[in-house]
């Protein structure tokens, strides 16, 4: 029987007063009742308007159709035939501008739950299934993947299945590129990717840490030790600044640092060798997932008022309807349509507060969103002793600059051919975030997932 | 895992060890750096390769214990491991077409240094090498200097050793005295690479300097050890660690450096403490 109710099964998470200070994982997840119960909103649509929305073209009524029938493990298989990190994707894809955007039961009232099912699906199967990796048959040829995020996972992941050896060489000391430097613990614990990274392990992946490639070896060497092919997924890791005065005061942070610090160097543990600021007041400048998560990151680790500055309305703001959500649920405070112009000095050398201009919003510009404009007359200041600067990153020059003829745009993204992320190198194939800027994961799994085709194209057709 | 294959105290603060880390030691030229993490919750912290060999596959680093972190590693010893070993980091020294430098080392700034000294010695510069020390018990690298520089002067700060006096004053003697220079390499303390960069821009003389901000990832990643060079933002792991020494903000660096202060103290004296604990 159909279930006619207008809203999603609400998942259960944890207590905002509660959440605000610690880093456990936010929300919850479906238990298999509420499952089944979503699962039964679902109209089963024979034109599947749902799937044009994911950018991996997951079978959606398909793998909600088991989930009517308690086959959890049959749904699982039919997502993993598109994605291969759905316990990732589930928390962290900006469904309601994909998938759930179109889904039907959306024009009137809510749409399905696509990703908490996702995710619940992906976790069940993560539970419960105790079979082994399977090895897949070499076939003899060896594939290089810089960058260990989900471009490089997937695309190390899809090749290895094919029988292809593949190596892995990630920057950092740990593997998972934003998953585990950026994305909080509390919303996308490291266990799950961690998991992963085990998965692709076990199927015969080497993952090689600290290795730099452009300083340790340079993706022409990597051919010379007899790589047939390299996979560049390298993100857009390089840090923007506003160059506003008072930037390099000290209390001044890169979301990325600050993220980095607090998640991949586990700053909030007691314990950790890495340092921290504990602050009073923190603001966050920018809109997005990023800022949602350093300023969440901030709270928990004990401010008393955090502040998200963003120079345009809440409407525009890119961040996921559901971080904004859990973000105010947890006391942040909105400073909308204001920018800041400089950071004072405490007289110390440390933030002193923030001085910031009112914006109101004008024209659309060529994107379509209505840029803003200052308000003559409205500077202020903004109490804080900490600045959080989360205005996006680029992709960072090291492999550029290392690789002869790799061609990159304006804003230093590698230029592919077409889908299969073929570069302007014979053999050098590249997505993710280092192609198209800082995007979504699952776009970044996507690319991954092409470019293993593409890569299997070219060296079987060679 | 790299292991240690040497250990050797240069003084009773700075401690000299050879790592096993072949494909670095490959690739490493002077003036790079590399980043290690002693252990699995380590902090990561930046090293400057004071020497490879290609052949063994090792690299040298020369560290002064200041801190939770290089106190940890000095309790390390051979045969032990290092947890993580990245590298080589950084944009190598510009030695090439240099006829006469000088270079000038300020405490464990010489065993950043020394090797600039030496390769620019085995390209056939002449180089004179003004090391300064606070005392003759923290002298370190002596014969190494001495092996590859046309001129030594050793200052320390008390007299205890060589001359007594900063390094400043030495390397203006030596220009007072007619000596000229393509360029003069200053590595050491902030404030000493500051004053060195003072005396030689009245001079006209072109200075290059070793920045060490605070760094984590050492890729570009997180922009905390950005400086001012010129009036726009660098970050040292990428851009440098090598800079020219007369657009460099140094009070702004001086700054930045002491943006833990509280909390490394605090950190080292735990992890002080933990060794005690462990001795007894
Ligand atoms: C804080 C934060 C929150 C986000 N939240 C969301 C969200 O909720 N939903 C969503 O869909 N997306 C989110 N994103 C975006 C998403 O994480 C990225 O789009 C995605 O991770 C890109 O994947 P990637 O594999 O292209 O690159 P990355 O994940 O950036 O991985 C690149 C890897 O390459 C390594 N690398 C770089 N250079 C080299 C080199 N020279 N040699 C070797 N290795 C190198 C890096 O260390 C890194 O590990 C968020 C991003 C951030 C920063
Ligand atoms: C490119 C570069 C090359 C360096 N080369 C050498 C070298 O060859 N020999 C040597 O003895 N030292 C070198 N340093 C400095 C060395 O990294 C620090 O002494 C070390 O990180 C201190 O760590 P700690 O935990 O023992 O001390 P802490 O108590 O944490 O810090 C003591 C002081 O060290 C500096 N420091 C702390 N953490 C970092 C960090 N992550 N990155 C940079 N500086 C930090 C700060 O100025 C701090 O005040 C270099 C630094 C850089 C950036
Ligand atoms: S991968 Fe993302 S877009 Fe696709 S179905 Fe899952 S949640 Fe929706
Ligand atoms: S559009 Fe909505 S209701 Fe229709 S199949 Fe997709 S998820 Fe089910
Ligand atoms: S150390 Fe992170 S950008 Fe330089």
């Amino acid at each position: 029987m159909a279930n006619m109710s207008l809203k999603k099964n609400e998942m259960p998470v944890q207590d905002p007063s509660v959440r605000r200070r610690n880093f456990e994982e936010v929300a919850l997840g479906y238990t298999p009742e509420q499952a089944v119960d979503e699962a039964n909103r679902c109209l089963n649509c024979k034109n599947k308007p749902c799937v044009g929305g994911c950018p991996v073209a997951i079978d959606i009524p398909a793998f909600i159709a088991k989930i009517k029938e308690q086959d959890f493990e049959g749904a699982y298989q039919i997502i993993h035939k598109s994605s291969s990190l759905p316990a990732v994707c589930g928390r962290v894809c900006p469904q309601e501008t994909q998938c759930e955007s179109k889904c039907v039961r959306g024009i009137k009232g809510e749409p399905v739950a696509i990703g908490r099912l996702e995710r619940f699906v992906a976790d069940w199967h993560m539970a419960h299934n105790k079979e082994e990796v399977k090895v897949p048959k070499q076939n003899g040829h060896r594939v290089a993947v810089i960058g260990a995020g989900p471009a490089g996972l997937t695309c190390a992941g899809d090749l290895a299945k094919r029988g292809y050896k593949v190596s892995v060489f990630e920057a950092l000391h740990t593997a998972g590129g934003v998953l585990v430097y950026g994305i909080p613990q509390f919303r996308l614990p490291k266990e799950i990717v961690g998991k992963e990274i085990d998965n692709l392990k076990a199927m015969g992946v080497d993952i090689e840490t600290n290795m730099v490639i452009g300083r340790i070896e340079s993706i022409d060497e990597l051919f010379d030790q007899g790589f047939e092919a390299v996979f560049i997924g390298t993100g857009a890791g390089l840090p923007r600044f506003m160059n506003i005065p008072g930037e390099n005061l000290k209390g001044v942070y890169s979301a990325n640092e600050f993220l980095t610090r607090v998640n991949l160097m586990k700053a909030y543990k007691e314990g950790s060798d890495t340092p921290i600021q504990h602050s009073r007041h923190v603001a966050v400048v920018g809109g997005g997932n990023v800022a949602m998560d350093a300023a969440r990151c901030a709270m928990r680790l004990g401010a008393e008022k955090v502040s998200i500055v963003y120079r345009r309305s809440e409407k525009e703001m890119p961040a996921r309807l559901e971080e904004v959500e859990h973000a105010k649920e947890e006391g942040i405070d909105f400073h909308v349509l204001t920018n800041p112009v400089e950071i004072v000095n405490d007289g110390n050398g440390f933030v002193g507060g923030m001085k910031c201009v009112k914006m109101e919003l004008g024209e659309p510009d060529e994107s379509g969103r209505r840029s803003p404009v200052v308000v003559e007359g409205s500077e202020f200041i903004l109490d804080c002793d900490c600045v959080v600067m989360s205005i996006g990153t680029s992709p960072n020059p090291l492999i550029k600059n290392t690789t002869k003829n790799l061609e990159v745009n304006r804003r230093g993204c590698i230029v592919t051919q077409d889908d299969s992320g073929l570069t302007s190198r014979e053999g050098v194939y590249a997505g993710g975030d280092a192609v198209t800027g800082a995007a979504t994961v699952i776009l970044a799994m996507g690319a991954g997932k092409s470019a293993a085709q593409a890569i299997d194209e070219y060296l079987q057709g060679k | 895992m790299y292991r240690i294959v040497k250990k050797k105290s240069l003084n009773p603060t700075v401690t000299l060890m050879e790592i096993e880390a072949p494909l670095v030691a490959k690739k490493a030229e002077p003036g790079q750096f590399i980043i290690l993490r002693v252990d699995e919750n380590g902090e990561r912290i930046p090293l400057t390769v004071a020497d490879y060999d290609r052949e063994k596959g090792t690299i040298t680093i020369i560290f002064q214990i200041v801190g939770a972190t290089t106190e940890k590693l000095n309790h390390l010893n051979e045969g032990d491991s290092l947890h993580d070993f990245v590298g080589p980091l950084g944009v190598p020294s510009h030695v090439e077409g240099l006829k006469k430098v000088a270079v000038v080392g300020g405490g464990v700034g010489c065993a950043i240094a020394y090797p600039i000294a030496k390769k620019l010695h085995e390209l056939g510069a002449e180089v004179h090498s003004i090391v300064g020390f606070r005392n003759k018990d923290l002298v370190i690298l002596e014969d190494e200097f001495n092996a590859v520089s046309d001129k030594l002067c050793i200052r320390t700060d008390d007299g205890s050793y060589g001359d007594k006096g900063l390094v400043t004053d030495a390397l203006k003697a030596l220009i007072d005295a007619g000596e000229q220079y393509d360029e003069v390499i200053a590595i050491g303390p902030l404030i000493m690479m500051k004053f060195v960069c003072k005396l030689t821009k009245e001079y006209g003389i072109k200075t290059v300097v070793s920045m060490n901000p605070i760094m984590i990832d050492g890729t570009g990643m997180c922009g905390g050890c950005r400086l001012s060079v010129g009036g726009e933002t660098k970050f040292a792991c990428v851009d440098g660690p090598d800079f020219d020494g007369h657009l460099v903000d140094f009070d702004e660096a001086m700054e930045r450096a002491t943006m833990y202060k509280d909390f490394e103290r605090h950190q080292y004296e735990d992890t002080c403490n933990l060794f005690k604990k462990e001795v007894k």
